[in-house]
């Protein structure tokens, strides 16, 4: 059972997405994990083939306690090839290094091809109704956000008949519960914020930052470009503070057993508060490596996926450094509480229209409050106010982001 | 589109973004955003989901006059 942020002692093992025989890839999809802060796909890490399911649908387990055995690839699983014959619920690739399936086996459907994406995007209200009516949503066209599958699309096609299809065993329980819970959610946050209080001795910088040239940069790229092709200045925020990131390395990462502990790579955790109420922090992945059309993308799908289910369990574990953008509604300036073990926290406040002085003169400018808390046991202010300012130089220079 | 058609397309959308309100019920001339409490990626959902069910193209210039129900149905009962 993995642990989903340090706020999590034990989690329920909802669904197991894989049988023993099925091959795995890292970061295919092989159960689903429900917690207070909902329901999560639990991503593998390594090439293998699942041995041994050990844990039970319904079980409820402490962080630590184990899921599923994996043989490496090449290694001879150690179960009947008959449960290889049952295509999985979710299309799992088969490495190519993988022995040929025993005579007996034959013939093995063969999974179809993955889209990169993974599985087909549909809202989770379309997803629970697809499932009482038996219909396959990766069969359906879908008309919503982003192409996703929506309630009506479903609808459309159990009106069309396509609930014929007799629904595969494996169909009925795969309606996702969230396991999202909003007052155990609310005592998770006040344990984990309290502790940061408690053990952290935070210090605070900010700098106001001129966002005429990053948000005219970016009205001009996004002039061309349909709706979903467009960005948002979060994203700008992301990516220049994932470069300053780069430069300032003592601020990413965990403060563990009295030392700090860079991290391997810059996976910040983007704060998303949830409808129901409560907020978490998934993370994206090695920020610092994307284009930002494509980053835009990760975070849309990323914020899609906070908020319907389907946040994977890698994205909870392991976030280096968060941020949290105040959006175009919120307050002027935000002064996080770092979620520990990190060790910094960034916030943007919402960017408003104010009198600045440019070569001597006052102008109208939109500006943002750019905030920063970290732990003073790992950096000090100095290095802070360098962070800072290297986050307004990469804004100040749109095309490098 | 009717202007019917329209408003119900939007309050379609709208509850898949935010699922617990009922945006058909929403008063014409109040601020979407605020009333439904979305944020700047959900209203970009909301813009993204009307271009592609209408084929209005929706510049970013113009998001200004979707921000009430009765701009959402007068801008798009204008171009499509």
């Amino acid at each position: 059972m993995p642990s989903l942020g340090a706020d999590m002692e034990s989690g329920k093992l909802v669904q197991w997405l894989v049988k023993p025989g099925s091959a795995v890839k890292k970061g295919d999809v092989v159960a689903v994990v429900e917690t207070y802060k909902g329901a999560f796909e639990i991503d593998i890490f390594e090439d293998g083939v699942v041995s041994e399911l050990c844990a039970k649908e319904g079980e409820e387990l402490p962080v630590g306690a184990l899921l599923a055995r994996i043989a490496a690839p090449g290694e001879e699983p150690a179960v009947p090839a008959k449960a290889a014959e049952e295509e999985p619920k979710v299309p799992i690739k088969k490495p190519a290094a993988l022995k040929p399936a025993p005579a007996k086996a034959a013939p093995v459907p063969r999974p179809s091809p993955v889209p990169s994406r993974g599985r087909t995007k549909i809202s989770p209200v379309a997803r629970r109704r697809a499932g009482e009516l038996g219909i396959d949503p990766d069969m359906l066209n879908g008309t919503g956000i982003d192409g996703s599958v929506t309630l009506a699309d479903v609808e459309l096609a159990a009106a069309k008949g396509m609930s014929a299809k007799a629904p595969s065993p494996a169909a009925a329980p795969a309606v996702r519960r969230t396991g999202f819970d909003p007052d155990q959610m609310r005592q998770a946050i006040a344990t984990a914020m309290a502790r940061s209080k408690r053990e952290i001795p935070h210090y605070y910088l900010s700098s106001t930052i001129d966002m005429s040239r990053p948000l005219a940069w970016m009205e001009a790229f996004n002039r061309e470009r349909r709706p979903e092709e467009r960005l948002l200045p979060a994203v700008l925020f992301l990516k220049a503070t994932a470069l300053a990131l780069r430069e300032h390395p003592q601020l990413n990462g965990f403060w563990e057993n009295n030392r700090f502990r860079p991290a391997d790579g810059i996976h910040i955790g983007w704060a998303i508060a949830l409808r129901g109420g409560g907020l978490i922090a998934p993370a994206i992945h090695e920020v610092d490596r994307y284009a930002l059309p494509s980053l835009m993308e990760a975070l849309r799908d990323l914020v899609a996926r906070a908020r319907g289910g389907g946040i994977r369990g890698s994205e909870m574990m392991d976030p280096t450094f968060t941020v949290t953008s105040l959006g175009e509604r919120g307050a002027e300036s935000a002064f996080g509480v770092i979620y520990p073990p990190q060790v910094a926290i960034m916030g943007f406040g919402r960017t408003v229209v104010r009198p600045w002085v440019v070569d001597g003169d006052v102008t109208a400018r939109p500006l943002v409050t750019a905030s920063l808390a970290a732990d003073h046991r790992a950096s000090d202010g100095h290095a802070g106010g360098l962070f800072l300012s290297a986050v307004d130089r990469f804004l100040q220079e749109p095309v490098s982001l | 589109m009717t202007e019917a058609e329209i408003r119900k397309l939007a309050s379609e959308i709208l509850s898949d973004i935010a699922p617990e309100t009922d945006p058909a019920a929403l008063a014409g001339g109040s601020d979407i955003r605020a009333a439904l409490d979305i944020d700047s990626m959900d209203f970009l959902n909301f813009i993204i989901a009307l271009n592609k069910r209408t084929g209005v193209a929706i510049p970013e210039e113009d998001y200004p006059k979707l921000f009430t129900m009765d701009g959402v149905v007068a801008y798009l009962a204008g171009s499509a």
